[in-house]
């Protein structure tokens, strides 16, 4: 989950961060008031959850009143990636001598949580060159000491009061990054004032999803959050297949990425729903979704689902490919898909071109589909060559 | 070798409903599992397993050195330095949706007390008709079709894709020595790396078959680990999900599986495994194919 500017400034600041103190605002009817709290020259900044604001406008600087109100005409209901800005944050526009970039992310080979500090702050963290840059994996158990900080200050050569400066925020960035269950935690960039102090400028914090559970003490006062890690916003039938998904916890019958296509799929589990979603485009096909269903869900939630994804506008019809399953059964499956074509007001026979579902309870299944006049293909059909025939026998589907 | 057929196995978490058919599957298979344990569930049986209420007072009562966990996620971390303190020498994770940061903390304390870690979000691993650990396979008849005794190890980052790997090797006559499902999180307790360097010691082994999808970095680790010393085994890839390369942020399958800011494509692990003399199959035929070269 990932927070906003403003939301991740708080956040961090309840842990002895410093940072520009953020004003939010939501209407233009706020603007004014806002920027005389804040005071002259003022930073606009769209709170988007993305990166690199900075080389779309989605930041802007005003020297006088007017300039910001023009500026905030621009940011509130920007689009930004597919997403409506709603939210700009107003700041004091500070002078400084020098940027950095600190954040502590996830080293998923060392399998540790590692310290990142660049001497390039700002918009061009990637591009640093490796001298410039220091690395520190620490355990999680204990966070990243203070000294360790500082030994990374000293190898891009900071000295003195930045280098003390620079060490313990670093320390303190993991404490918070450990006690919040982070993904990533960046301040970047964290500058140093005419007066030598350092302080915040920007920040950006990703909560883990699977943590959440535990953490929701800590982010209900940084007010609405949203739950999506990145990319667009949710569909209407995305939603509505995490609705199905959600009405009952065995299984998975949901998780949908909308797409173009007239070829609706009925696909899992996790990696076979990649695999399958590959070959289908691989052999000319144009799947109307992507979807993953394991784990044994209920018959109900199935035949929810494939009526829905049947359902979208120009689907000509639906192919059901899972691997060889393990703990999901395949009877069950079959049963689901029947219910939910019927459901959708078709004809299994005409509707779906395929089902291939080895493994547990496969002769059941097949018995089943077979019934209602569907082809079926046991573990002898590869996952290629089943994504193969699908594409071909929708072709022959209408709409 | 992982997985020594004669150790004692402990079920943890036994008394919850996907570790009661475990248990009742992998008998069926001949495994051998000695106790179970749930926390306040001591003195119950579950097919016929005795349950204790804690690790300690299990290993009292029974030899076991390798532990299965499948507890509710916030429970894994507290179960899992439970085994370790027992001196468990080998421990799978099945639970999905463990904290990252519990897995890391986990992982630490696993290797100060000298425990294998699979997964978490792992199905589990099998040596055809030695030994089966976890849910891998499902059923006994489905696990006999599935996967047959040979010399091409399967090593996959998706418990369904093991299988379905397998079952396809099975199909063509190519046996396996072992079927590991890794995990499908960003962060496991044994990586393709780690695995391998396993393998290369392991005389039942000739060839491996890896199932890589998107997101981490453990295609580009063993790529970079081959390009310094290349292995004596012949190693296969499969990678799935080139489509999620266009959709940066975005989470597809299981957990681990996500691009970000251009970092864990399918493209780049591709490139990077190409380089180090990797086979890449793109299809499953392919994969034959590659095993082929190496004799």
């Amino acid at each position: 989950m990932r927070l906003l500017e403003h939301q991740s400034k708080n956040l961090l600041s309840n842990f002895g961060l410093v940072f520009t103190e953020p004003t939010p605002v939501e209407s233009m009817g706020e603007v004014r008031a806002a920027v005389e709290r804040v005071g002259l020259p003022a930073a606009l900044k769209a709170q988007t959850p993305f990166g690199g604001r900075g080389n779309i406008g989605a930041v802007r600087f005003a020297e006088t009143v007017d300039q910001a109100v023009t500026a905030a005409e621009v940011l509130l209901g920007m689009d930004v990636r597919g997403t409506t800005v709603e939210v700009i944050s107003i700041e004091p526009k500070l002078n400084y001598e020098r940027e950095f970039y600190v954040g502590i992310t996830w080293d998923t080979v060392a399998k540790l949580p590692v310290a990142l500090l660049s001497l390039a702050g700002g918009v061009d963290v990637e591009s640093a060159r490796s001298d410039q840059v220091a690395r520190q994996p620490f355990d999680p158990w204990m966070g990243l000491a203070p000294y360790k900080g500082r030994e990374m200050a000293a190898e891009v050569g900071l000295t003195g009061k930045i280098l003390v400066g620079v060490g313990d925020t670093l320390a303190k960035l993991s404490q918070t990054f450990l006690t919040c269950d982070g993904i990533t935690m960046e301040i970047n960039p964290l500058v140093v004032t005419k007066d030598e102090t350092l302080i915040g400028l920007d920040a950006r914090v990703e909560i883990e999803d699977e943590a959440v559970y535990r953490q929701r003490e800590r982010l209900e006062p940084l007010g609405e959050l949203t739950m999506t890690a990145a990319g667009r916003p949710p569909t209407p039938l995305e939603l509505e297949a995490q609705g199905i998904d959600a009405t009952d916890h065995r299984g998975v019958a949901g998780r949908v990425v909308e797409f173009d296509g007239d070829l609706a799929l009925l696909i899992g589990g996790g990696g076979a729903s990649l695999t399958v979603f590959d070959a289908i485009k691989a052999h000319g096909g144009n799947p109307a979704n992507y979807c993953e269903v394991g784990g044994n869900p209920t018959e109900e939630k199935v035949a929810a689902i494939t009526s829905l994804l049947l359902s979208k506008p120009g689907v000509k019809g639906m192919a059901v490919i899972m691997n060889v399953v393990n703990n999901t059964r395949a009877d069950v499956i079959a049963r689901g898909v029947v219910m939910g074509v019927e459901d959708a007001g078709k004809k299994p026979a005409e509707t779906i071109s395929l089902f291939r579902v080895p493994g547990n309870w496969e002769a059941e299944a097949r018995e089943i589909m077979e019934a209602a006049g569907v082809e079926v293909y046991g573990r002898e059909v590869s996952l290629d060559a089943a994504a193969r025939l699908a594409v071909e026998r929708n072709r022959a589907h209408v709409a | 070798m992982l997985l020594d057929p004669k150790a004692g196995v402990l079920v943890q978490g036994i008394t919850g409903r996907e570790a009661s058919r475990m248990v009742e599957d992998s008998l069926a298979y001949g495994s051998n599992i000695v106790a179970g344990v749930t926390p306040g569930k001591g003195g119950q049986r579950v097919h016929g397993i005795p349950v204790y209420d804690t690790v300690a007072a299990a290993v009292e009562e029974h030899r076991a050195t390798i532990s299965t966990v499948s507890v509710p996620p916030s429970a894994v971390l507290d179960a899992a330095l439970e085994s370790f303190d027992a001196g468990m020498l080998l421990c799978l994770i099945m639970t999905e949706r463990v904290p990252q940061l519990d897995t890391s903390k986990l992982l630490v304390a696993a290797r100060r007390a000298g425990c294998t870690v699979i997964g978490p979000n792992s199905l589990g691993l099998i040596r055809p008709e030695i030994a089966k650990l976890g849910t891998i396979g499902g059923r006994v008849d489905n696990v006999r079709r599935s996967f047959m005794p040979g010399r091409v190890a399967v090593l996959s980052r998706s418990g369904g894709m093991t299988s379905e790997i397998a079952s396809y090797l099975t199909s063509r006559g190519v046996g396996q020595s072992i079927a590991i499902g890794v995990g499908g999180d960003a962060i496991i307790g044994s990586n393709f790396t780690e695995l391998i360097e396993l393998l290369e010691d392991d005389p039942a082994t000739d060839a491996v078959v890896i199932y890589g999808e998107p997101g981490g970095a453990a295609e580009e680790q063993l790529a970079a680990r081959l390009k310094q010393q290349p292995s004596r085994l012949r190693i296969v890839a499969f990678l799935s999900g080139k489509f999620v390369d266009d959709l940066e942020g975005v989470r597809f399958g299981h957990a681990g599986v996500i691009v970000e800011g251009g970092r864990g494509s399918v493209r780049g692990k591709v490139k990077a495994l190409r380089e180090a003399g990797v086979f890449i199959a793109e299809t499953f035929e392919e994969i034959l194919e590659g095993l082929s070269l190496a004799h």
